[in-house]
């Protein structure tokens, strides 16, 4: 019994200490630059842009083989933002961007199929078989996975409704 | 010395883990879909394999039996093992960035890959030296880089070509392995 408690606990205490000396000597330094662009970015790791997720995306944003504009969910704040910390040139003339959209389930079309819930990066579609799904909207990120899964379409980007929780003052209108 | 390469001969080809065996079959299909990284995971796997059936052996000879703890030897292989696949994900992260992202889950899954601990154990009953162990133990690996090569290559091929629908992804993916597995059956004729 003590033998077994005893040998045990040393061997582990020993991987351990390999373990981390090993860890101490082979740290990666990532790009810091890769990091913060990749703490802008939306995070749902949708692939609108065609890399693999938001981490392919800032890398390829950062060593200057994908441009500024590169996130259709960020819309023309984030590749502003981007531009802003890389010190890009940016034309924006390309981005089509009417404001934030978030999705939304249209009742009616809605055969309670659950494609749309899988593919969700964020879990923000709730429902369950048979039933109409709806989309909680403090979790969806807008990213439009879920609109070409859905057999009846019924699932449409909408523009951000405006609560209480989202609502800003708005600029005061330029004096001539 | 043709006693060991007849051992590494056997184990690689007759009595293939992942084929006859049927050890480690979770790693053959899921990173199987290109040759690159089928060969990244099959070297991981030969270096943690290699590493856990010498590591397991000292452990077994030198701590478990003289004790009389036979009856904690899978609890302490699996305790090496993982210790051995934590490092060897340090290893390739810090070496190969690229082909720690190709990897992914996997990486840290060979912890629970059966063909580790698999090899480590039988190595046990075959009641193997140190020497021979680890040489049973490289040989077992190598032959599941090769078949996890083989069949990233047949894999490859298989997505190219049309496929009917009902076949078309995991299925005919196990009807490949499966032929190559009866391809494999052939070397048990093998007269070593």
């Amino acid at each position: 019994m003590l033998a077994a408690v005893l040998s045990l606990t040393v061997l582990g205490a020993v991987l351990g200490v390999v373990l981390g000396v090993a860890n101490r000597f082979l740290q990666v330094e990532g790009n810091p630059v890769v990091d913060e662009v990749l703490e802008m970015m939306p995070g749902s790791n949708c692939g609108q842009c065609g890399f693999p997720g938001c981490a392919g995306a800032a890398a390829a944003v950062v060593d200057g083989s994908a441009p500024a504009t590169l996130c259709p969910p960020g819309g023309k704040a984030l590749a502003s933002a981007l531009a802003a910390k890389l010190g890009l040139s940016l034309d924006l003339s390309g981005m089509d961007d009417s404001g934030p959209k978030l999705a939304a389930v249209a009742e009616e079309l809605c055969i309670g199929c659950c494609r749309c819930a899988k593919v969700c990066p964020t879990d923000a579609i709730v429902g369950a078989a048979r039933q109409i799904h709806n989309v909680l909207r403090e979790a969806c990120t807008g990213c439009e996975s879920c609109v070409p899964v859905c057999p009846t379409e019924a699932l449409l980007m909408k523009p951000m409704p405006v609560t209480l929780q989202h609502w800003v003052m708005p600029r005061p209108a330029a004096v001539a | 010395m043709s006693e060991y390469i007849l051992l590494l001969l056997s184990t690689a080809l007759v009595n293939n883990v992942v084929l006859v065996k049927f050890l480690g079959l979770c790693p053959a299909m899921g990173v199987s879909k290109s040759v690159d990284s089928a060969l990244g995971m099959g070297l991981a796997t030969t270096f943690v394999i290699t590493l856990a059936a010498g590591a397991s052996w000292m452990l077994e000879n030198w701590l478990l039996a003289p004790l009389g703890l036979s009856y904690l030897r899978i609890l302490t292989f699996i305790l090496v093992i993982a210790a051995v696949v934590q490092f060897t994900e340090m290893v390739i992260r810090k070496m190969s960035p690229g082909l720690y992202q190709a990897l992914g889950i996997y990486l840290p899954l060979i912890t629970t890959n059966c063909a580790v601990l698999g090899v480590a154990l039988l190595n046990i009953s075959q009641q193997f030296g140190l020497f021979k162990s680890l040489v049973y133990g490289f040989g077992s690996a190598m032959g599941f880089t090769l078949v996890m090569v083989i069949f990233a290559g047949l894999r490859e091929r298989v997505a190219l070509s049309r496929v009917p629908q009902a076949f078309d992804g995991a299925p005919i993916a196990f009807v490949t392995i499966s032929l190559l597995a009866l391809a494999f059956m052939g070397f048990s004729g093998l007269n070593i």
